[in-house]
């Protein structure tokens, strides 16, 4: 898999929240056997217009944003789907970072958690991706960066007020930085798994792979329980 | 203290603890289809790598297939990756159940009817709503293509432990209030993230009185709320369910009685704790219909159109946004919203009991003028039931379009989708812009709301419905 250190490039935002893997990636698109080609089909439906031309009001088809490898946008982001092809498209359009906030919302009803001793006050944190979005992205060397609600707003608002803007993120030291006159920077957390998974680019299959041994003893004593009957 | 259902099936199946802390999970039952796996073989391939178990796998071909014909697959690409999948179970040894089999259908369908889905198992598929085979108390979710391709390899799946979240649905559902209603209301409740990182346990009277079918379509769209898998303890409906003769890779004969009694230990310890849990007073849940493009953008029948800056969840710029998408005002009872098409089919509503309800309500009756109506069942064999209880009769005598199995207008991937602006009552799972088609405009519903839709062209409260009182039939 592709490995994720560092990386410096434009910055681009898509202001809108639960961007489902319908939208990342239309249906029509999925019919592929193949795993490259998927780029030029990014947002499809947003970034095109009926006739084909591409739609200016979509905020990669501003000029500014021509060739921007780092997305920010808002929470739930990649939600629906498992469409792995969510994650090829994303990476062969050229982003290699997405950047999303961590919501908690007024109102909803959270549920109760352990430990604790009643309802919270406002609704249940929305997480910033997906969850099996998110866990498709780390397998091909995607970095998503969860931010704060107010982190994600600053950074919405420099992108909008100086076009084509250019971001740093740097993963080892967790670190998103925004190259206005000032320097804006922001710290993120993630947990260390992922982030050596990322760094080191490792064979995902070829870890499981070094347990054969454990593997074969577990299906050993697993097996007479639970294979399948004979079929039809 | 005790564990949960969920920690039984975990610890069961935990195989190792890599270095980077990811538990190997051992996967039990791996089903395939057309759309996201070719590049899964394709992996195996590149690095000279075997399918660890293929008599573990099983696969079939539903995305894509077109629902009026077998054999007449216009679109080239489609019928390319029809292709692939027929040659991929060739060459690694994959039992497929193609276009010619009797036995096809939506794989989520087709997985419980053929005893595939048992208590306890972890299930995997790269798909989304595999959390349907959580109605059995088996831990199943979807995964995405590398994932595909790692379980292929290894049999196995590098997995952190999730939270556990338990949802009661107390008292008795009223009647013309379904499962649909009921994970509708939850995703309402908690949001479309609110299960993220989390296995629900649905539990309660109300979820106790379903079905295997009412089940699985709770289970079904657990991924709506966020969460990977949704399960529900095994008792004896479920054992009823997997006793019958045509569930041919369910234990047989004295050991599918051994491996009850086993299963009857799976249910969740009564001094088991859960990381959260919600209560939810199922007498008080209305049919619901969904007005936006998100599942939790959903208001009783009875509601309105909401106000942009009057909906949990959702900031009034994703209320708008959703609203000039769907061509709706603010204000407006869901009840006048009228609607072209109806969509009665998917692997959350498409098994016989969905049918009969849905056949029940058409059964004498004639569609609106002008909605057109497609009812797809979930597999050939459901096809097979219904045509064997003479359902087809029903529905074509209504007026509507009776097709062959598969995923069909919940995704438009095959011909089977809506037209720019058409307005369309779907018993389908998701709402999002563009999903079943260009343009188009989804309202999720039961498939009692559905049919009703049908026959009036619009949206009604079926418990108030002057039509309802004369139709027998089920209604949970």
């Amino acid at each position: 898999m592709m490995t994720f250190v560092s990386h410096r490039g434009v910055i681009a935002a898509l202001d809108r929240a639960n961007v489902d893997t319908d939208q990342i990636i239309p249906k029509q698109f999925l019919k592929s056997i193949s795993r490259t080609g998927f780029g030029a089909h990014l947002f499809h439906d947003w970034r095109y217009r009926p006739d084909g031309a591409p739609d200016p009001e979509f905020p990669l088809n501003a000029p500014a944003a021509r060739g921007a490898s780092i997305l920010v946008t808002r929470h739930n982001f990649g939600c629906g789907s498992s469409r792995e092809h969510a994650v090829w498209a994303i990476q062969q359009y050229g982003i290699r970072v997405l950047l999303a906030p961590a919501r908690t919302p007024e109102g909803g009803v959270a549920p109760q958690e352990r430990g604790a001793p009643a309802r919270r006050e406002g609704g249940a944190s929305i997480p910033a991706f997906a969850d099996i979005f998110r866990n498709n992205c780390v397998k091909n060397g995607l970095l998503t960066v969860e931010l704060s609600e107010a982190e994600v707003n600053e950074i919405i608002r420099m992108v909008e007020r100086f076009p084509g803007l250019e971001a740093s993120v740097d993963l080892e030291h967790q670190r998103v930085v925004l190259h206005v006159d000032e320097e804006l920077a922001f710290h993120f957390d993630i947990d260390a798994p992922t982030k050596d998974h990322l760094i080191r680019g490792l064979d995902d299959i070829g870890l499981t792979l070094d347990h054969e041994a454990e593997i074969a003893a577990f299906e050993a004593r697993h097996d007479a329980q639970w294979s399948p009957g004979g079929g039809p | 203290m005790g564990k949960t259902l969920f920690e039984k099936i975990w610890d069961s199946h935990v195989v190792a603890v890599r270095p980077d802390g990811a538990s190997l999970l051992y996967i039990d039952r791996h089903l395939v289809h057309e759309v996201t796996s070719p590049q899964a073989f394709e992996g195996l391939r590149l690095r000279g790598r075997a399918v660890r178990r293929p008599e573990l796998t099983v696969a079939t071909m539903d995305h894509n297939v077109p629902t009026d014909s077998r054999t007449d697959i216009a679109d080239p690409i489609s019928r390319a990756q029809i292709e692939a999948l027929s040659r991929n179970c060739l060459e690694f040894g994959i039992r497929l159940y193609d276009l010619a089999s009797d036995r096809q259908g939506i794989v989520h369908v087709i997985g419980p009817e053929l005893g595939l889905t048992l208590p306890g198992t972890t299930i995997v598929c790269g798909d989304s709503h595999t959390s349907t085979h959580g109605a059995f108390g088996a831990l199943a979710f979807g995964i995405g293509t590398s994932e595909v391709e790692h379980v292929l390899a290894t049999q196995c799946l590098p997995q952190r432990l999730p939270k556990t979240f338990r949802v009661e649905f107390t008292g008795r559902l009223r009647p013309w209030v379904t499962a649909k209603d009921m994970i509708l209301k939850l995703i309402g409740t908690i949001g479309t993230a609110g299960g993220t990182g989390c296995v629900f346990e649905y539990a309660g009277d109300a979820v106790l009185a379903l079905s295997m079918e009412g089940r699985m379509t709770i289970c079904n769209m657990s991924i709506e709320a966020g969460a990977r898998a949704g399960l529900i303890a095994p008792d004896d409906t479920t054992y009823a369910y997997l006793a019958s003769d045509n569930r041919p890779f369910r234990p047989q004969g004295a050991v599918f009685g051994e491996a009850v009694a086993r299963w009857r230990a799976l249910p969740s310890d009564p001094d088991a704790a859960f990381d959260r849990t919600l209560t939810i007073d199922a007498s008080a849940i209305a049919p619901q219909v969904t007005w936006g493009t998100s599942p939790g953008m959903v208001v009783d029948v009875t509601g309105r159109v909401p106000q942009p800056d009057a909906v949990p969840g959702y900031t009034p710029r994703d209320v708008e946004q959703a609203l000039d998408y769907m061509g709706l005002r603010p204000g407006t009872p869901m009840t006048e919203i009228p609607i072209q098409t109806v969509f009665i089919g998917s692997c959350t509503n498409s098994r016989i009991e969905d049918l009969r309800a849905a056949a029940a309500m058409l059964r004498g009756r004639t569609v609106a003028p002008g909605v057109r109506v497609l009812v797809v069942p979930g597999s050939q064999q459901v096809r097979a039931q219904a045509e064997a209880e003479g359902l087809h009769t029903v529905f074509r005598k209504a007026g509507c379009d009776w097709r062959l199995a598969g995923c069909s207008m919940c995704l438009g991937m095959n011909p089977d989708q809506l037209r720019p602006g058409e307005r369309c009552a779907s018993t389908s799972n998701r709402n999002f812009e563009g999903r079943q088609g260009k343009g188009g405009r989804t309202h999720l519903v039961s498939p009692q709301m559905a049919a009703a839709a049908a026959l009036t062209g619009r949206f009604v409260d079926l418990r108030t419905w002057s039509e309802a009182s004369s139709i027998g039939g089920t209604h949970e």
